[in-house]
């Protein structure tokens, strides 16, 4: 294919701006799709994408446009996620893209996440353009939106498309400035193939679908190919390109193409996102630089409900990792939990997407500890040591002191709400480092934040005290002494391994007197009383009592219609399944997760 | 005790002069129109019946509702009349009608009483006026005590009294004073039972004054604690009987726990036949249509597993206070108890919740209290 008339995109914005909307008005324009096939946001394929409304996978399409100059365009376009979590696979798309459309809300302006998205772009070196959507709105303030841009971003946006991608409006000037201001690729088919993978997924029938971006060279059908970091080979089976919602295979994938292949995969680990595919009889010389390794932020313990799915729930995070190279985890043991794996995550809403995912996709019923964030443990020896689980804390006698993580954070908001956020800030025992004025009305606070104050609930809190208008990124900054403690859990006096956390050690009778209130209210009453207690180093300092019931008593049973008791006492039983036993106690699963809604109802 | 050549007999009757707001029964008011048709199809179904039960003794009947006190004497005297010509019984059958306080004359106690009937159940409730109008209930304390006289001047012995606590507005004292002057009263029979609001009633969705749980709990130790104290023996989780023996116990009601063979006749009627459980419809009009073309009004139909049998013979059985016979549950699935329930039995010994006494497991004191709980373990 001619590489003049292909245009390798993207779309970048802050969350809730109407990426997925105007990726959708843009495949119904270009034909590819009539209007009955489409569904509402064809690229947010996954069930939790659309009942969250946000994109996690990065997904790719082709489309064909016929622009005003006659020619025929090829379009792919790959959709990024918008929340600071996933910043790792806004990465991996924007390898493989030569420039991206930057979408901002003409009523909410440019937000940390605009910003931390455009500068992603322009570190891949890529040519970013943008336009103005939600014109429709009646708060929409376009000119203001674009001074904002050319101001806070430095780049030109006086005639930036004005748009309404729910509405329909502007759709063609964007597709007309995809072809004007997006550079097509400049890769050389004649080369030796060179061919980056993006991503990969894992389809029962097809195997491991690898989705690449072809530099130089070209991929067919029946070629042995290589992949360079592992040194796997495979004879490829399939190549072809991305329809919407559907893979369509072609005779090969040439240089400046994007699309996907399947081959003789046998073991889905040779596939790495980031590594490089090249021909095994006709190899490059090296391999594309990929991308920058992420290191997980959040761990927790991940279960199965029943012990005896240990290798399903195996089985499913070695498929889950396939497309998620930043999903992280290894096998461990609770007391309390039994055999199960301590996870990584990008961020909180990484570990909730993945929770559910494997929960739906695998239909695993799972058990979560609650998360915590990567301490360094100083000891006396003078051995450091990273603590992922909390359990694993030595005896405070064997440590030096102990390091968190620490972020550099970045909080837009107008100025109305800046007490309030720095209250936030204050809480979270964040360092106060500046106030930027943007403008008259909209301030950036930078803060220092420990990580594990901003892991749980942070963005809720954020999005609660401003009604909405701050928005958030952040950076590891790297790792600070603090004064931490592990905080105990005891339920009837058991000490429950899976429901310790780290905590700062002014903050430890607060959180520990709540999430004993808190599991109060998840534990239900059993026959006897049960004290529930948390501790720091052996040391009670909260104390909370599940009452014995006394009376469980069925009623009438009338005109013996025992089928409806017996239905009655097997919902009860049903019921019980759903609890883990720790001791003589059944602790409902969502128990475990308690620690993380200690801050709701503030 | 119920050899498969028992049996006992249930006959719905689903009409009510009102429906009490807490009520989640199958009943409803009617026209005497309609109450006409639904006794001609009851009727059918008893006739259509007859056959497949020939080799059966009856031990047992019990109208229930409903209110079966509700419509003329006669109808009632009719279906008992042609059960007793269509079906075999034993010497000394128990005959039970349910009735409300309100719907029944002296007249009417005359009736049921040349017709058979042996045994009343009278759903008093509560003996607080107050209390009766906010469950609904047609009747006040004083019909009460004019229904009650009468059927002790008419010659019926055996009188059970329903009593209810946890009722809304209620208090400790006011359910106090009930207990007693019921047991002042010496009915040969007491169920006591607690108000369970269940969905789909009109309570469910109103805001009720409730005793709180500690209230709750003190009426229900309350009532075990006075009805013992005046004589009575308790039974079943919340039937108490005069006297020691088994004379005055429910032998229908027994029938349920110990699963012996009922038939239900009737709107939506339950029975069990060796071990096979089954239900009518529960559509008047269908019921109704269905007789009058001869066909069944059978609904459902559940041949128990063997699971199912052990499951319910440890549920149901445990409800009484005696317990259940763990050599008849050896003769009945040749496996022991102990064998098949060890972990639950060894959990709840040594909760102090079951206790075992020769060849009887049996519920504790405290056991009964509890008792869904540990009967929930037993299913599997």
């Amino acid at each position: 294919m001619d590489q003049s008339k292909i245009r390798n995109f993207c779309i970048v914005a802050h969350i809730d701006h109407g990426k997925s909307t105007l990726a959708d008005r843009m495949i119904e324009k270009t034909g590819v799709l009539t209007m009955r096939e489409m569904t509402s946001q064809v690229l947010d394929n996954m069930d939790i994408e659309r009942e969250r409304g946000i994109t996690i996978k990065s997904q790719a399409v082709r489309m064909i446009y016929k622009a005003k100059d006659g020619e025929e365009y090829t379009f792919n376009m790959i959709d990024t996620p918008g929340h600071v979590d996933f910043g790792y696979e806004v990465s991996r798309s924007l390898a493989a893209c030569d420039g991206a459309i930057l979408v901002v809300d003409a009523t909410q302006g440019v937000e940390a996440q605009t910003l931390a998205n455009v500068y992603m772009a322009l570190d891949h070196d890529l040519d970013v353009f943008p336009v103005i959507n939600k014109i429709d709105l009646p708060s929409a303030q376009p000119d203001e939106v674009k001074e904002e841009i050319e101001d806070v971003i430095g780049i030109e946006a006086h005639d930036a498309p004005l748009i309404s991608a729910k509405n329909g409006i502007g759709i063609e000037e964007v597709l007309e400035a995809v072809v004007q201001k997006i550079p097509a690729p400049t890769g050389d088919a004649a080369k030796p193939l060179t061919a980056l993978i993006f991503d990969s997924i894992y389809d029962s029938y097809r195997g491991v679908i690898v989705f690449v971006r072809i530099r130089d060279g070209v991929i067919k059908k029946g070629m042995k190919v290589r992949f360079m970091a592992t040194g796997a080979e495979a004879e490829v089976v399939e190549v072809g390109y991305f329809g919407p919602g559907r893979f369509i295979p072609s005779d090969d994938l040439s240089a400046g193409d994007v699309g996907y292949f399947t081959a003789s995969i046998k073991n889905i680990q040779d596939t790495r996102v980031g590594d490089t595919v090249t021909d095994s009889a006709n190899p490059c010389a090296e391999a594309l630089p990929g991308y920058k390794k992420v290191m997980p932020m959040v761990y927790c313990g991940l279960y199965p409900a029943d012990s005896a799915h240990y290798s399903d729930l195996r089985d499913a995070l070695e498929k889950l990792q396939l497309n998620d190279a930043s999903l992280f985890y290894e096998p461990e043991t609770s007391q309390a939990l039994g055999f199960g794996f301590r996870a990584g995550f990008l961020g909180l809403l990484h570990l909730e997407v993945i929770q559910e995912r494997l929960e739906r996709e695998y239909d695993l019923n799972l058990v979560t500890t609650a998360p915590g964030v990567v301490y360094k443990v100083h000891k006396n020896d003078g051995t450091v040591f990273d603590l992922t689980n909390p359990t694993n804390l030595p005896d405070p006698t064997e440590i030096d002191y102990m390091e968190e993580p620490i972020v550099s954070g970045e909080i837009m908001v107008t100025t109305e709400y800046v007490g309030a956020i720095m209250q936030l800030c204050q809480e979270r025992r964040g360092k106060y480092l500046s106030t930027d004025y943007i403008e008259q009305t909209r301030a950036i606070l930078k803060y220092e934040l420990p990580l594990n104050e901003i892991i749980y609930d942070f963005f809720d809190a954020l999005k609660s005290r401003s009604r909405g208008y701050a928005s958030f990124d952040y950076e590891l900054k790297g790792y600070e002494r603090s004064e931490l403690v592990k905080l105990d859990i005891l339920i009837n006096r058991e000490e429950v391994d899976a429901l310790s956390f780290i905590v700062h050690k002014d903050g430890a009778y607060e959180r520990g007197r709540k999430m004993c209130e808190r599991l109060k209210e998840e534990i239900p009453r059993h026959l006897f009383e049960i004290p529930i207690q948390a501790a720091v180093g052996g040391k009670i300092i909260a104390r909370e009592t599940v009452k014995a019931y006394r009376k469980d008593v069925l009623a009438k049973c009338y005109g013996g219609d025992i089928t409806r008791k017996k239905k009655l006492l097997e919902k009860q039983k049903e019921g019980k399944k759903k609890m883990r036993q720790i001791g003589n106690v059944e602790v409902p699963q969502a128990a475990f997760l308690s620690v993380l809604k200690l801050d709701s109802g503030d | 005790m119920h050899s498969s050549q028992n049996l006992s007999i249930y006959v719905h009757i689903p009409f009510c002069a009102r429906k009490c707001l807490y009520c989640d029964f199958l009943s409803f008011t009617a026209e005497k129109e309609l109450i006409n048709r639904y006794f001609d199809a009851l009727s059918k179904e008893i006739c259509l019946n007859a056959d497949t039960y020939k080799d059966y003794t009856v031990k047992s009947v019990f109208f229930g509702g409903g209110t079966p006190s509700l419509p003329d004497a006669e109808y009632i005297c009719d279906i008992l009349d042609l059960l007793h010509s269509k079906f075999i019984f034993g010497e000394d059958a128990e005959i039970t009608i349910e009735m409300n306080p309100g719907t029944v004359s002296f007249d009417k106690l005359i009736k049921y009483k040349a017709a058979g009937i042996n045994r009343l159940s009278i759903g008093a409730q509560s003996f607080n006026d107050d209390e009766l109008k906010k469950l609904g209930r047609i009747h006040d304390f004083a019909t009460f005590i004019k229904t009650y006289e009468a059927a002790v001047e008419v010659g019926f012995e055996n009188i059970n009294i329903d009593l209810m606590s946890a009722l809304p507005g209620q208090s400790l004292e006011t359910y106090l004073s009930t207990l007693k002057k019921a047991v002042e009263l010496k009915p040969t029979h007491i169920s006591a039972y607690s108000l369970i609001v269940e969905e789909g009633t009109p309570f469910f969705d109103m805001e009720l004054d409730l005793p709180d749980e500690d209230t709750d709990r003190l009426m229900y130790h309350e009532t075990k604690r006075i009805i013992a104290e005046s004589g009575y023996h308790r039974y079943e989780i919340s039937n108490y009987a005069f006297g020691d023996g088994e004379k005055n116990e429910c032998y229908h009601n027994k029938v349920y726990w110990e699963r012996g063979n009922y038939l239900g006749l009737g709107l939506g009627a339950s029975s069990m036949i060796e071990n096979v459980r089954f239900s009518n419809i529960t559509d008047i009009m269908e019921y109704i249509g269905r007789l009058s073309a001869s066909e069944s009004v059978v609904s459902e139909k559940e041949e128990l597993s063997f699971e199912s049998q052990m499951e319910e013979f440890m549920f149901l059985g445990l409800r009484l206070v005696k317990g259940v016979d763990m050599d008849l549950f050896y003769r009945q699935f040749g496996k022991k108890a102990e064998d098949v329930y060890g972990d639950v039995i060894v959990k709840y010994k040594t909760l102090g919740l079951i206790e075992i006494d020769g060849n009887r497991l049996r519920l504790t004191e405290k056991g009964l209290d509890v008792s869904n709980t540990v009967m929930a373990e037993f299913c599997f």
